[in-house]
């Protein structure tokens, strides 16, 4: 795992690490089962299909955890997700990337707690956000 | 002339009251199971000794996940908040925020969960009229205390 991070290393406008996702049909069954989702748009074709949809598509929610790994990974052993949410703006497909992004937007000190904002979001391969949100998290200082 | 409000004063009367409490449990396989459909790499999710090394009293739930509500085929299905007789059949879902507390969820927890519309509110959308639902369950642990709150956006249509 990367290094940890810590508060005073990080300024407004940085980008954080990507995480790139790629389900294959059989990621989003492991997921259906770990999160008790069984909807069947997320992965029967032809039930997919018979809704509208071109083919089955990811999870919102996993989209939403998605989101979560990548501030996990980033904030390390010393950090601390606070709070993080998105929403589900446009429809992301399996076997193609899925590139999880953020940037700080901001830091503050509140209640002894150092805490730093972003702004997240999933990417399509064509580069549209997807799923936009922002995340609170609180890291170390160093000090 | 003006569009009525689709939202009625049995829909607005739902608002705010809390759901039956539901029992949440977080055991191990969930976590990892959890974890795995995710794709996480931390093996603190997995292993036992790194989470209590890194002081965890059990594996940590990974971001996002909040225990399994138990499953019982002898009871009657339940609706995740008082609900209330919508005019529409399409449901999008229009989004989910977690926000965490002082307390770490570990497998071994049990929690309990309430749910509640916190708002109801309406949008013309290029489909017609739509209903935004925002929910809120809180989870609280087994000694009381509120460990996270879900927050999630149903778009009707």
């Amino acid at each position: 795992m990367a290094e940890q991070v810590y508060f005073e290393d990080i300024n407004q406008g940085d980008e954080i690490p990507k995480l790139v996702k790629n389900c294959s049909s059989q990621q989003l069954v492991m997921w259906a089962a770990g999160s008790g989702d069984f909807y069947q748009i997320h992965y029967d074709k032809d039930f997919a299909q018979s809704t509208g949809l071109k083919g089955i598509i990811v999870h919102g929610a996993l989209k939403h955890a998605f989101l979560g790994q990548l501030l996990h990974d980033w904030v390390g052993e010393k950090g601390r997700l606070k709070k993080f949410g998105c929403q589900y703006r446009g429809m992301d497909y399996p076997n193609q990337d899925l590139i999880c992004r953020g940037v700080v937007t901001g830091k503050r000190q509140e209640s002894g707690e150092n805490l730093v904002e972003l702004e997240i979001w999933t990417e399509n391969p064509e580069g549209e956000k997807t799923s936009p949100g922002k995340a609170v998290v609180a890291l170390p200082s160093r000090k | 002339m003006t569009q009525s409000s689709i939202i009625t004063d049995e829909m607005r009367a739902v608002i705010g009251q809390e759901s039956e409490p539901q029992t949440v449990e977080v055991d191990r396989t969930a976590v990892r199971m959890f974890a795995r459909g995710v794709g996480h790499t931390d093996p603190v999710h997995y292993d036992v000794e790194v989470a209590r090394r890194r002081g965890y009293r059990d594996l940590p739930c990974p971001p996002a996940f909040l225990g399994t509500p138990v499953f019982n085929p002898s009871q009657p299905p339940r609706t995740a908040y008082v609900s209330f007789k919508s005019p529409f059949k399409r449901v999008l879902n229009g989004g989910t925020e977690v926000e965490y507390f002082d307390e770490d969820i570990c497998a071994g927890d049990v929690l309990t969960s309430t749910s509640k519309i916190a708002d109801l509110s309406e949008r013309q959308g290029s489909l017609g009229p739509m209903l935004i639902i925002r929910f809120e369950t809180t989870y609280r642990n087994q000694k009381g205390k509120v460990v996270a709150i879900l927050r999630g956006t149903g778009i009707q249509y």
